[in-house]
């Protein structure tokens, strides 16, 4: 048995004692929109190590989930709770010093930078804190961070692009830009609101095996996506969020089967 | 990649301080080589550059950056008053008094963006206009203007009235009247003061680029482009947009301060929200975000404004005097609303048509220019590689 298969044998035995970490803890979080409720009652654990994938039909709420998680929403009830920290009531840029990163449903990127400045930037972030004021200290001469940032770009298949701004970029490599983004941080948590949509086949492809791979590396991962493909190939877990409720959780086997989700979600795609 | 870089912005200095120190040849052909404008160029482009660190790299537009010259001029008159003609100590305290005035209005101003930021920065320009004018007058001397006097006679006499120069009084300077500012000595009037200047714009120059390479500089501009990103990046953007503000604000604290060294009087008319308005002009004439752009669009305005303004319609008529005499008295007519008094309509017309015509400013023309030629040569290359072969 490889290293890697017992590793992830240990981590299911631990899931089914209930014992693993939890490193997000998301309790009884409920949120409003003038009378539309977005979130109901929503209680859910990641565990350290895993790949959650939260599915559900559109509308369900899944994206309004990982704005209350990174502090661009503030719950109407409820909390978030990161490794210990409530997260709740406080600033994006803190969450994520914490080590929480986040990759947006819609691009959202530097435009007007290169796409290396786009990956050096969430990386200097990362070793200097939220403010170092340095006003001398050459961006250009910050090498060992430059080369990090051009092995990470390489990963996800942009290493052709560096000095290119990433404005002139298609939406599909502005994708693949963003996870980068968020993994030359090493988060211990990275939260990807549909990485995969609008992207060709292939390339959907690539970005599981990226994501695969960084999941040897032992990153959590919140995962929002459509395409059922990705997520049962990824996924170690499986929230459905419907109506915003969360009316399943399982592995995906257990996901695949249950009734309640082929009805309020699966069943209107594969028929 | 990274020592094309480094060259690139020493030669870009070295090319901008050689510029700059010739300026009084380069401009003789064009009659703008006397002292008094070149004093201003050097000065607005000191205020020019410092304003693009706020406005160019973050993208938050500042309506009231007079605020800070104005600061700047009074904090040097009064220490021309009270302790000393020599410029240095006046211009340390006007850099660190304009500081920090930056500092209490970017605090609260930046609570904002966008439009709402520019309001309330010109909100605060505009309070401190009509606050030199009013309860301020004992420190301004309202309309008047604050002037440099000689040393009074007798401890009744208003400090407005009377200086008393407690440091070149120690050191038994003897004065005769009114001193002159000076430098250790050196009169801050002539081609001396323009030098100064100039010295201290090739500074302010090589602080500024340093800027925007460091990695400071590359988060103000990550600001620009999108500032909701950066804050789920981890980055705080407040602190950054405070500094920035600070150090544009004496950047201009020091314009002001050198406008009162080489003509040592300071009127509430420098902090009037015309005198923003103008840095914003030059900034973008020039190029915004670039770094020669605003030394080139604020030379350029003060060489305009000097020209334009000093003609009347005498000399347009001669001007004109080619055309038959209905149609030269027709445009004489219409060309005095815009020289003279009407310097203003110029300027505006100028500026709408770089805002239309070339958003980018004047560097932006220089880059699209130098595309075109640099586009052309390697087409040039292949046509003339082509027919070897065949040969
Ligand atoms: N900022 C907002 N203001 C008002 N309504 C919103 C806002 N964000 C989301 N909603 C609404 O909340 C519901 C859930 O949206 P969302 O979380 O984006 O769904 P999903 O990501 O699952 O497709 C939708 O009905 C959406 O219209
Ligand atoms: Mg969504």
């Amino acid at each position: 048995m490889s290293a890697a298969e017992e590793m992830k044998n240990e981590q299911s035995r631990q899931f089914e004692r209930g014992t693993a970490n939890t490193v997000l803890h998301i309790d009884d979080v409920h949120k409003s929109f003038a009378g539309l409720h977005a979130l109901s009652d929503v209680d859910l654990d990641v565990r350290e190590g895993e790949t959650h994938a939260i599915i559900g039909p559109n509308g369900a709420g899944k994206s309004t989930l990982l704005n209350v998680c990174v502090g661009r929403l503030k719950p109407d009830r409820g909390a978030v709770v990161f490794d210990g920290e409530v997260l709740t009531g406080k600033s994006p840029h803190e969450i994520n010093q914490l080590g929480v990163a986040r990759v947006f449903q819609t691009p959202e990127v530097f435009p007007e930078l290169t796409v290396l400045e786009n990956v050096m930037v969430p990386a200097l972030s990362k070793r200097d804190g939220h403010f170092r004021l340095n006003p001398f200290k050459n961006f250009f001469r910050e090498k060992a961070i430059r080369e990090e940032a051009e092995s990470v770009l390489e990963n996800v298949g942009l290493q052709a692009q560096l000095s290119g701004l990433a404005s002139t970029m298609s939406r599909g490599d502005k994708r693949r830009l963003e996870l980068a983004m968020g993994l030359i941080q090493h988060p211990r948590l990275l939260l990807l609101d549909e990485p995969t949509a609008g992207m060709a086949r292939h390339d959907t492809n690539a970005t599981i095996d990226l994501l695969k791979k960084i999941k040897e590396g032992g990153m959590t991962k919140v995962i929002i996506e459509h395409d059922m493909h990705v997520v049962f190939s990824l996924a170690d877990r499986i929230s459905v969020l419907a109506g915003g409720r969360i009316i399943a959780q399982g592995t995906p086997e257990e996901i695949k089967v249950d009734p309640r989700v082929k009805e309020a979600y699966l069943g209107e795609e594969q028929v | 990649m990274e020592k094309n870089v480094a060259l690139k912005d020493t030669t870009l200095f070295f090319g901008f301080a050689a510029v700059i120190l010739l300026l009084p040849i380069l401009l003789e052909p064009i009659g703008a080589n006397y002292p008094d404008l070149l004093q201003k160029i050097a000065i607005f482009g000191i205020f020019a550059i410092g304003f693009n660190i706020l406005f160019g790299l973050t993208g938050y537009l500042s309506f009231g950056h007079a605020a800070f010259i104005g600061i700047g001029s009074y904090m040097t008159l009064w220490s021309f008053k009270l302790l000393t003609m020599n410029v240095v100590p006046a211009i340390m305290f006007s850099v660190i008094l304009a500081g920090v005035f930056a500092y209490i209005i970017g605090f609260v101003s930046l609570r904002r963006s966008g439009i709402y930021f520019s309001i309330l920065t010109l909100a605060f320009a505009q309070m401190c206009y009509s606050l030199a004018y009013s309860v301020l007058t004992p420190i301004t001397n309202g309309e008047t203007g604050l002037q440099t006097r000689a040393i009074r006679k007798s401890s009744e006499t208003s400090l407005l009235d009377g200086d008393i120069r407690i440091i070149d009084q120690a050191f038994g300077v003897q004065e005769l009247g009114v001193p002159t500012t000076n430098f250790f000595g050196m009169a801050m009037s002539g081609y001396t003061g323009f030098y100064f200047c100039a010295v201290l714009l090739i500074v302010c120059f090589f602080i500024a680029q340093r800027i925007t390479r460091s990695n400071f500089g590359i988060m103000l501009k990550a600001i620009k482009s999108n500032q909701n990103r950066l804050n789920y990046t981890g980055i705080h953007t407040r602190p950054y947009l405070i500094t920035a503000f600070v150090i544009s604000g004496m950047y201009a604290g020091l314009a002001g301060s050198l406008m009162a060294a080489t003509d040592p009087i300071a009127g509430a008319e420098r902090m009037q929200w015309t005198a923003s308005g103008e840095v914003v002009l030059m900034t973008i004439l020039g190029g915004v975000g670039t770094l020669v752009g605003p030394v080139l669009g604020a030379g350029i305005i003060k060489y305009a404004e000097q020209k334009v303004s000093s003609w009347n319609e005498g000399i347009l008529e001669s001007f004109f005097s080619f055309l038959p005499e209905t149609l030269q008295h027709f445009m004489a007519n219409l060309g005095v609303l815009f020289v003279g008094e009407g310097w203003h309509t110029t300027l505006g017309l100028l500026f709408m048509i770089i805002v239309i015509f070339l958003p980018g400013g004047i560097m932006e023309g220089i880059r699209r220019i130098g595309a075109k030629f640099s586009r052309k040569k390697p087409e040039a290359d292949t046509n003339a590689a082509a027919p070897q072969p065949a040969e």
